[in-house]
């Protein structure tokens, strides 16, 4: 019992831990992107399509991956090469998102989806409680393990990461450095993209799996506040994700506990909860700005 | 090829005013391309989208019904993003504001006089001016960040509404169906002409225009907003306070959503329902950013982003084209919008790095020689 509804935790804040991964990348570069909705949507139904055509789950994954990447460059010639207001056009890049694959989405409503399978890592997954939970899941799961890993080790081991984030703190001393900013950002940019197409794929190969017009139901606005939440740093976004599927999927074991809660009350939860953990976060001012970018949400223009 | 943008000494005033002109053509250079993909005759398709719609009386009627929320909201919005606020919750605010001037025809039902109506449009008013002050005072307070909670709220007004509709205020007498009872003659705005179904919202939304273009370009309220807008601390400078300015916005932008949200179930809807909006209030962004932020401007640009809603109820029936291309069309504008408006403080110049290669080369070549 504890068991099952750990590994629906799992499954519900698989999506978050991905997006809130890549955008926290994006905006450790000081871009904002406020996209995020929009490129998971975009992963979502591309994933849903390939795999529909090609009968096979992980040519949806590339899919999934490659929509989000491919759409995130829309917003990145906008905000780095043409200096758009960053807010405005990660607005713009949402309701694009909602609008195309609700589009293109449409004659898939409704078909029965092509479920990723698990992949049990053999005596790991045997483990009492934490074997299924850790070692029997299908490679998203995996994927997000290890992209927090991954940015942990490469935004404050590697040389790369280094610059990454001298890039949001200071792009003129960057750029002083001889550092191309602009470079530095698409790539930023391009990484958080991937990963929210990934994050929708999740949501249409795993989560439901199926494809209906706007899915992501707010998801991507939950993983930007997550990125606050955990105060620009990745091992937190563990804990926020974590938290955060837990109280999704709170609304359904509610129902079948038989609390009587108007349903709306629980679909409600997450994004009270979201304002909620924003107001604790944002109060301790120290905490938040020791790690913020100092350059988040500005743009760059070099002086010749 | 590369491109690198040069600041201009002093923001372009031809480009500022043909820059909105720019992006609606280049959205229908790609909307002609989007009905090509879609295996439709794009002369038709615009026709359907663009021109159909203007040419009965019913429909421009219909056109004005979807114009009055947008131009309302996008004013109140205009307020909010010249200040540096972004409020992005004005849908919630909305259906809260609806809500709220509800509260009279569907809970008192048997009070029924002249004065309901009225008092409706100040309840929608007070209704959303109050919901969105809720990031206001959040970000004054605790330092949240006002986009994020202002769009949780939207998902939180959507499932209040409902709730309601499904729960406490269906109708007693409507067969279980989601829906409240339909408003009395005394709740209901009435039409303009007889000739359609516009309402007097009309004159309302037209009237907010007028105030609020006085406000911005004549008063020093107006200054006030541009200046905090434009850096916080030369607004502190001035002795203006960028924390009231915040309130301030929310307040009226707020207001002006639930007022829109109000307009729209007392004049077109007549009754409460689970799903009151179209996505209104985030359309109304696109309609507030094509406007330049100016109340003039936002008349205009209401109009147009209206024409893409009939219009594509327009295609979908003479054409079979889905009505999500609608979406497509208003996000693919917004990001023309955007785009153009670099060119405002921006001379935009295109890098051939194969010509700069044989003026390095050039360059080279001429230090060689007086080397030598």
């Amino acid at each position: 019992m504890i068991e099952n509804i750990l590994l629906t935790v799992v499954t519900a804040a698989t999506p978050f831990l991905i997006a809130a991964i890549g955008e926290l990348i994006v905006e450790r570069s000081g871009v904002l992107n406020l996209g995020v909705e929009g490129m998971m949507i975009m992963g979502a139904v591309f994933a849903f399509m390939a795999a529909q055509v090609t009968g096979n789950p992980y040519v949806g994954i590339i899919a999934g991956i490659i929509a989000g990447g491919a759409f995130s460059l829309i917003f990145g010639f906008l905000t780095i090469t043409m200096v758009s207001n960053q807010v405005a056009t990660g607005l713009a890049l949402t309701i694009l998102g909602l609008g195309f694959a609700g589009m293109v989405g449409e004659s898939f409503v409704g078909l029965p989806g092509i479920k990723l399978e698990a992949i049990s890592i053999p005596f790991l997954s045997d483990i009492p409680v934490i074997g299924r939970l850790l070692f029997g899941q299908d490679v998203i799961v995996y994927i997000s393990f290890a992209l927090v890993v991954g940015t942990l080790w490469f935004l404050f081991k590697t040389h790369a990461g280094l610059t990454l984030r001298s890039v949001g703190d200071n792009p003129s001393a960057a750029h002083a450095l001889g550092i191309s900013v602009s470079k530095v950002r698409y790539l930023a940019v391009l990484f958080g993209g991937s990963c929210a197409g990934l994050a929708g794929a999740y949501l249409s190969l795993v989560y439901v799996p199926q494809w209906t017009e706007g899915m992501t139901a707010g998801r991507g606005w939950i993983a930007l506040a997550l990125v606050v939440f955990a105060s620009w740093r990745p091992e937190r976004i563990i804990l926020g994700a974590y938290l955060f599927g837990a109280v999704t999927i709170a609304q359904f074991h509610a129902q079948a506990v038989g609390i009587s809660v108007p349903s709306q009350l629980l679909s409600a939860l997450p994004y009270i909860a979201t304002i909620v953990v924003l107001i604790l976060i944002s109060r301790n001012r120290r905490l938040t700005l020791i790690n913020t970018p100092a350059s988040l949400g500005k743009q760059f223009v070099p002086d010749r | 090829m590369a491109i690198e943008l040069i600041k201009r000494k002093n923001p372009s005033k031809v480009i500022s005013m043909v820059s909105p002109f720019i992006a609606l053509a280049v959205t229908l250079i790609a909307g002609v391309l989007i009905f090509l993909a879609l295996g439709k005759n794009p002369i038709n398709g615009l026709y359907s989208f663009f021109i159909e719609p203007l040419t009965e009386a019913w429909s421009v009627h219909e056109l004005i019904i979807k114009a009055v929320p947008l131009v309302l909201i996008a004013v109140g919005l205009s307020v909010c993003f010249r200040s540096g606020n972004w409020n992005i919750g004005a849908e919630g605010q909305f259906i809260i504001g609806a809500m709220a001037g509800s509260i009279l025809p569907i809970m008192m039902h048997d009070l029924q006089s002249p004065i309901i109506l009225p008092l409706m449009l100040i309840m929608g008013f007070a209704g959303g001016a109050l919901f969105g002050l809720i990031p206001a005072y959040l970000k004054n307070k605790f330092g949240t960040n006002e986009i994020l909670t202002s769009l949780m709220l939207v998902y939180v007004a959507q499932l209040f509404l409902d709730w309601m509709v499904r729960g406490p205020w269906k109708n007693p007498e409507g067969f279980n169906f989601p829906e409240s009872r339909a408003f009395h003659e005394f709740a209901v705005l009435p039409e303009m002409m007889s000739s359609g179904r516009a309402n007097w919202g009309a004159v309302i939304a037209v009237i907010a225009v007028v105030i609020f273009a006085v406000l911005l370009g004549k008063t020093l309220k107006g200054f006030e907003i541009k200046v905090i807008g434009e850096s916080e601390r030369a607004g502190k400078f001035a002795g203006f306070d960028a924390k009231k300015m915040t309130i301030f916005a929310f307040l009226i932008s707020g207001g002006l959503a639930g007022l829109a949200g109000l307009i729209e179930v007392a004049g077109a809807i007549q009754q409460m329902r689970p799903v009151i909006s179209p996505g209104y209030g985030f359309t109304a962004i696109i309609v507030a950013f094509l406007g330049r932020l100016n109340p003039l401007g936002i008349l205009a640009a209401g109009l147009v982003l209206a024409l893409t809603y009939l219009g594509g109820e327009a295609a979908q029936i003479s054409l079979g084209i889905s009505d999500k291309v609608v979406r497509v069309f208003q996000g693919l504008l917004l990001f023309f919008v955007l785009l153009s408006d670099t060119f405002i403080n921006y001379q935009v110049r295109f890098d051939n790095p194969w010509k700069n290669k044989q003026l390095d080369q050039a360059h080279v070549d001429s230090k060689k020689v007086g080397a030598e």
